[in-house]
């Protein structure tokens, strides 16, 4: 079924359909139907405790311990900003964020290229097959990434797996997937299998909102289905390409499960291998929680900073055109 | 609803598509496949034979050993992983069906400030808040409990913003100042007018909170150290150490490959078998 949902991302741009008209036609009407302040602020009260105990005290605590530091000789002091600079002339973590972000430029088209093809192949094919596609495609999403990457570090393993013996059979050398050339695309494989479904079942959503009336003209003049794809639907459901693709940032940047689980099979995985990784060491190997909350804030800030200001680009554009 | 329309044609046009997503369906189910014949094998057969054949069937007996390892704490480790994310979801899915609709009918003091707030609130990485979440829980002496694990969880912008959009789009205003004439009350009006009319978009939330607590491991990585309390996720990555730590002297490999897939079978028949439902509410999910 296809509801007629808005592509756009509403919140600010498109407010709720106009019901201040109706409420204050109605209040003339009757004293009942007002807009009811308290009954509203009360549905959201929960959710707003839960928004300050959980978002805002951490956020706030996190930032006040980054500005201190701890040693045996001098106990706790504060240090302003010197955590930070510390954070951002660390060779350590610098080389954590390079890695995660060339990862992340070539995983993330990969991916999200994979996801439009086939949403876009499951627009326009409406066979049994292509509903089975479509089920199986999603069926990673439900596998926690622990189980994930163990199933995936399995198989690429010499003594569990298929793949890594296959050249021998044609008398190579076996295939090792743990290599430091090898390891992040063995990684980027299991990101995309987990997640290319995902992302494929977002934009088909998005695709089956495109009312139909926008490319009827094109099937009369004789595009091809591919020609309507690309000039039609793709600008159709730019913006929720664009969302997907930021949320695939945030995501990327945190990433940290899968190198975990894989520093088991691939021992060069070391503790700063992700910035998230070496956050959570610092606190929980090194117990330099000070040092941890800067990294753990930083990170968050730069995340949401670069999230923030994509959708802004976006809104901005989308609003102009 | 095919576009090309007649017939033939788009038999032939729709080869290529069909050639791609086979191989795609081979990819996407490799994996899985390998964890069920896996899941078949004893240790030794699981590190001899072809990985993607079956060897003599042990499905049976991985089964019983799994659950009679460190004293069954498995079993145990399944039940906390149900609790939590059930107890999770439906509190995330509350609170995120209550907040959402307030925002979406209501007008009051704050909205439009907290409206903004929001979309930013779903950009907050989850990194940022773990480990300020650990020290003040254990400031608290919550860690190391279930609530721990289960008290963050139930913080979802996304699905307060979800129901936000969805409850704007399909719980018409006319319909609830209606109720409003006829004296019920907002309590009323929400549970038994906009309640089943956000269905829908309460499953789409509830389904995605489920998933993520499931398959959540840096949060109880990081709250919990006691193994009883253990969700799957973290459990198997323990015994997956103990394993390769004590290579072959313990037969726990094919724990851990049983393991996985009675973890990851409960959710794949979930979704499976509430496609109907999710899907729906995941058009409002595009817009994400």
């Amino acid at each position: 079924m296809t509801r007629s949902i808005p592509i756009t991302a509403p919140a600010a741009d498109s407010p709720p359909p106009p019901h201040r008209p109706v409420e204050s036609r109605s209040r003339r009407r009757s004293r009942r139907v007002t807009a009811h302040p308290v009954a509203g602020a009360l549905f959201v009260l929960p959710f707003f405790l839960v928004v300050v105990a959980f978002l805002i005290v951490p956020l706030g605590y996190a930032f006040w311990l980054s500005l201190s530091s701890k040693s045996l000789a001098l106990g706790t002091r504060f240090t302003g900003i010197d955590n930070y600079v510390r954070a951002f002339t660390d060779p350590v973590l610098l080389d954590g964020l390079l890695r995660v972000v060339l990862f992340g430029l070539v995983q993330i088209p990969i991916m999200l290229g994979i996801a439009l093809a086939g949403a876009l192949t499951l627009d326009a094919v409406t066979t049994k097959f292509a509903l089975a596609f479509r089920l199986i495609a999603f069926m990673p999403y439900a596998v926690p990434a622990v189980v994930g990457a163990l199933m995936w570090g399995f198989l690429y393993s010499r003594t569990f797996g298929p793949f890594a013996d296959l050249p021998t059979f044609v008398g190579g050398d076996p295939i090792d997937f743990f290599s430091s050339s090898l390891l992040l695309l063995s990684l980027g494989n299991i990101v995309t299998w987990a997640w290319t479904g995902y992302n494929m079942i977002i934009l088909y959503s998005a695709l089956q909102g495109v009312p139909r009336e926008m490319y009827e003209a094109a099937v009369i003049d004789g595009a091809t289905p591919v020609q309507i794809a690309l000039r039609v639907k793709v600008p159709a459901i730019k913006q929720a390409i664009s969302l997907a693709a930021i949320f695939t940032v945030i995501g990327t940047m945190q990433f940290f499960t899968e190198p975990a689980i894989m520093a088991r099979f691939a021992p060069q995985i070391s503790a700063g291998y992700t910035p998230n990784l070496y956050a959570y060491n610092q606190a929980f190997a090194y117990s330099d929680f000070h040092y941890s909350a800067a990294l753990s804030f930083a990170l968050g800030f730069l995340v949401f900073v670069v999230a923030y200001a994509f959708v802004f680009i976006n809104r901005r554009r989308g609003a102009r055109s | 609803m095919t576009i090309g329309g007649a017939g033939n044609r788009t038999t032939v046009k729709t080869r290529l598509p069909h050639v791609l997503m086979a191989a795609g369906i081979l990819y996407f189910l490799v994996p899985l496949l390998w964890v069920v014949i896996a899941a078949t094998k004893s240790q030794p057969d699981l590190l001899d034979s072809p990985a993607l054949w079956f060897a003599e069937f042990n499905l049976v007996e991985n089964i019983e050993q799994l659950f009679r390892e460190d004293d069954g704490v498995y079993g145990q480790w399944l039940l906390n992983t149900a609790l939590y994310s059930g107890l999770s979801a439906l509190g995330a899915t509350a609170l995120a069906a209550a907040a959402g609709y307030g925002l979406a009918r209501f007008s009051f003091v704050g909205k439009r400030l907290f409206e903004t707030a929001l979309l930013g609130m779903i950009m907050v990485p989850a990194t940022a808040l773990v480990l300020p979440t650990y020290l003040i829980l254990s400031e608290l002496e919550i860690v190391d409990t279930m609530w721990a694990v289960i008290l963050p969880s139930l913080l979802s912008p996304f699905g307060a913003y979800l129901v936000r959009v969805y409850v704007a789009e399909s719980v018409p205003v006319e319909l609830i100042d209606a109720a409003r004439i006829d004296r019920a009350g907002e309590l009323r009006i929400f549970w038994q007018i906009a309640v089943p009319m956000m269905r829908p978009a309460i499953v789409t939330v509830f389904l995605f909170t489920l998933v993520a607590t499931w398959n959540n491991y840096f949060l109880p990585l990081v709250m919990l150290s006691d193994a009883d309390l253990y969700p799957l996720t973290v459990g198997l990555t323990t015994w997956f150490n103990t394993a390769q730590q004590e290579a072959g002297t313990r037969m726990l490999f094919n724990l851990v490959v049983t393991g996985s897939l009675l973890a990851i079978v409960p959710l794949v028949v979930a979704f499976v078998l509430l496609q109907r439902f999710w899907r729906s509410g995941a058009a409002a999910g595009a817009l994400k």
